[in-house]
């Protein structure tokens, strides 16, 4: 049972080190990258169907029975979550193809980068807030070598910042996790459930919480601890940028659904209504600060911001339905905004700059770029029947249920501002004449670009299927949320486990 | 004992946040090594204190003998202590970089990645 | 920075801190130990080289860059873990090889458990290597 556990986590482990062993041979190591990402996939795919069968899969490694072992579960959040990571590797592997030359594969990018694929879905398996703790580490360090990759001064005045700011987000959550296991003496996520919920000083358990929370909110760049994003996201390599926008921030929302879901539900009054606010000023926010912007990656990093409200949002209200609607929003953000980093960088390299107010013309040299455009944008501002529409709805439709009328003329506002933002970068670098004259092409020399379509149109092909078929994905969805509701079955698979 | 490594903790932290406000990114950065260790500090203190029982398990038997320190937390601390080694390392690399690459390591002059408008302004 | 009184005592003390952490990470099977501590004594070792005779010369006296060793020891700590799949266990279980006779005749114990820890003997001095190293490059230039 514990093989198809780790497998999701073993998979790229293995291919970093075939990767960093072939790194002198950039062809090689990119496919083999490739190679890996896929049978990761297929792994991440195994265990979504034993999680969809048979309830929430639990096992120990090395033998030691829970709460005392390093537990790796999966219910189906988590399930699904490790899919779309694997999706999202895929994606970004192909595109890596046509991006990543000699020189950077040289310096470690597909390494890293799978080490990273790795931590990610370690965060999203582990059953262990301490092993949460190594995971995040594993991501972060990962992370900081593929901002730096390459070593432009843009790139470290981005990674400063990014740097230290989750720095002091690994410490509170190294101090929390201390402060926790002072009060519980436990830190594997099923048996705090319990014991949290058991515990005499609920008062203690919140501040405690509020500790996480913070944490959390860093890495998931919430109101108001979010300004190390727009201030790094924008910086490295567009593979880079797109795993990041697709997987980080979603990391550190998944963290916050599991612990304010399983963990801290004693106050809600308190947690969640911080959350609340938290969600609203988040979306605006982000909304607002993408409005002022004018370079193509810094309106799409404040756009993850204001999007990481609305899946806040659903965590908030903590009503089953407004819980699908966040699960699904998680996936379909990944897709979309993955997909959107990825198309940037297509037009990055035949317009020669991100500076939307310097580039033009794309729509007329590559009507094929501007259609896969339209697709995420559409989806992300939630035009029907794109996957964005289904997600604003059932989060806008939880909300009104749950009488939050403001917080849900907030999200319809927001939503109506984003089509602002994709308008302008669809004005100004597709629609607009290129102002200096030159006609969008990609430089002959330097890697291919077919692989950088490729990754596109996998992704929007997704997006599209997600929208035009959203039954079954609202349905693990809900799956994902009764599950998340009721914390029985992964408690008892978890502890149970232990015979 | 307890109520001693709280004071220092505390006082640590301190320390820690007057250093953390500064404008200089090396500065930061001390004051974030100095708040790690508060934080280890705090894990190790919360596995309750049992000075002078080291958590070994003598030659031949399976469990140890008699009451001994809870090992969990000092192999949390380890984990923490390693981890952030790591991250520092890589933090004080990046520090000397920026100072390289930016000439400053005043943090609000960092604005390559985030320039003011007004300088682009004609 | 050119000492005599360095090199000829790195000599010395390079090879004792190298037979040293081998011995911390023999004895760390059962007693205080293992290879975590063993790689940092070891790491400590080629430190000590690069600081009295150059960088060059340890890259030199080292053979292999620095970044591989971390990443063989990741390997070998992986593949110990991997190893639990063959006998039907969960992922990392430990296991055990008695060669010359069973546990009670006193065989010779081999097990997946000192494979990883030679894994993380490798890690841990690979990676503090590796960013010693380029630290010093960086100062040298």
């Amino acid at each position: 049972m514990s093989w198809i556990l780790a497998l999701p986590l073993l998979i790229p482990f293995v291919t970093a080190i075939a990767v960093f062993l072939l790194s002198n041979s950039p062809k090689m190591s990119a496919r083999v990258s490739l190679a890996g990402s896929l049978a990761g996939l297929v792994a991440a795919l195994f265990l979504f169907a034993e999680v969809a069968s048979t309830g929430v899969v639990a096992g120990q490694m090395g033998g030691w029975p829970a709460p005392f072992g390093i537990t790796l579960v999966a219910d189906m959040l988590s399930a699904i979550m490790v899919v779309i990571t694997a999706i999202t590797a895929v994606a970004v592997a192909l595109y890596a193809l046509g991006e990543i030359g000699a020189e950077q594969s040289r310096l470690g990018y597909h390494a890293l980068f799978q080490v990273l694929i790795g931590g990610v879905s370690g965060a999203f398996l582990t059953g262990d807030l301490f092993n949460l703790y190594v995971w995040f580490e594993v991501m972060l360090i990962s992370s900081f070598g593929l901002l730096i990759l390459g070593g432009r001064p843009e790139q470290i005045d981005g990674a400063v910042k990014y740097v230290a700011l989750n720095l002091v987000s690994t410490i509170l959550f190294l101090s929390g996790i201390g402060l926790l296991y002072g009060e519980t003496g436990t830190l594997n996520m099923a048996d705090l459930s319990r014991v949290v919920a058991e515990h005499p000083d609920q008062g203690m358990m919140t501040l405690i919480a509020l500790l996480f929370m913070i944490a959390f909110g860093v890495k998931s760049a919430v109101f108001p601890l979010f300004f190390w994003l727009p201030a790094s996201y924008h910086t490295p390599g567009f593979a880079v940028s797109a795993v990041f926008a697709g997987l980080l921030t979603k990391v550190g929302v998944y963290s916050l659904i599991r612990a304010f879901t399983l963990i801290f539900v004693s106050q809600p009054e308190v947690t969640h209504t911080i959350l609340l606010w938290v969600a609203g000023f988040t979306m605006v926010t982000g909304v607002l600060g993408a409005a002022a912007q004018s370079e193509f990656r810094r309106i799409l990093s404040f756009h993850i911001v204001s999007q990481i409200g609305y899946m806040v949002l659903g965590l908030a209200l903590f009503t089953p339905l407004a819980l699908v609607g966040s699960v699904f929003y998680l996936v379909h953000h990944i897709i979309v905004k993955a997909n959107l980093f990825l198309i940037s960088g297509i037009s990055q390299r035949m317009t020669g700059s991100g500076e939307l107010y310097r580039i033009g013309g794309l729509y007329a040299a590559a009507p094929l770029l501007a259609a896969l455009f339209l697709i995420p944008a559409f989806s992300l501002a939630g035009f029907p029947p794109l996957s964005g529409f289904w997600a604003k709805y059932v989060l806008v439709k939880a909300s009104l249920d749950a009488d939050a009328w403001i917080i849900a003329g907030v999200a319809l506002l927001v939503g109506l501002l984003t089509i602002y933002s994709m308008t302008k970068i669809w004005a100004e670098a597709f629609w607009k004449d290129d102002p200096s004259g030159r006609i969008p092409k990609a430089p002959q020399d330097g890697p291919p670009l077919w692989p950088c379509y490729a990754a596109v149109v996998f992704l929007a092909v997704l997006t599209i299927c997600v929208g035009l078929v959203p039954g079954p994905f609202l349905a693990f969805a809900e799956t994902a949320a009764t599950q998340l509701l009721s914390s029985d079955a992964y408690i008892n698979a978890v502890l149970g486990a232990q015979e | 004992m307890e109520p001693l490594l709280a004071i220092l903790v505390g006082a640590m932290t301190a320390a820690a946040i007057y250093l953390m406000l500064d404008r200089n990114l090396l500065r930061f950065l001390f004051g974030l090594i100095l708040i790690s260790n508060a934080a280890n500090l705090t894990i190790f203190a919360a596995g309750r204190l049992t000075p002078g029982k080291p958590p070994l398990v003598p030659e031949g038997a399976d469990a140890p003998l008699s009451l001994v320190a809870n090992a969990l937390p000092q192999a949390l601390v380890l984990t923490a202590i390693v981890i952030g080694f790591g991250l520092f390392a890589f933090a004080l690399v990046l520090a000397l970089r920026a100072y390289e690459a930016l000439g400053t390591l005043d943090t609000t002059e960092m604005r390559l990645a985030e320039p003011r408008e007004d300088r682009d302004a004609p | 920075m050119k000492s005599i009184i360095l090199i000829a005592g790195t000599r010395l003390l390079v090879a004792l801190l190298l037979v040293f952490s081998v011995y911390m990470l023999w004895r760390g099977h059962n007693e205080p130990g293992g290879g975590f501590i063993g790689g940092l004594i070891g790491a400590t070792g080629f430190v000590l080289y690069a600081i009295a005779c150059g960088t060059q010369a340890t890259r030199e006296a080292l053979r292999i860059r620095p970044e591989i060793i971390a990443m063989v020891g990741l390997g070998l700590s992986l593949g110990a873990g991997l190893i639990a799949g063959l006998f039907g266990d969960d992922f990392l279980t430990g296991q055990w090889l008695f060669i010359g006779g069973s546990k009670e005749e006193g065989g010779f114990p081999l097990s997946t458990v000192l494979m990883f820890d030679v894994g993380v003997y490798g890690v841990v001095m690979g990676s503090v290597l590796a960013i010693v190293l380029a630290l010093e490059e960086e100062e040298e230039d």
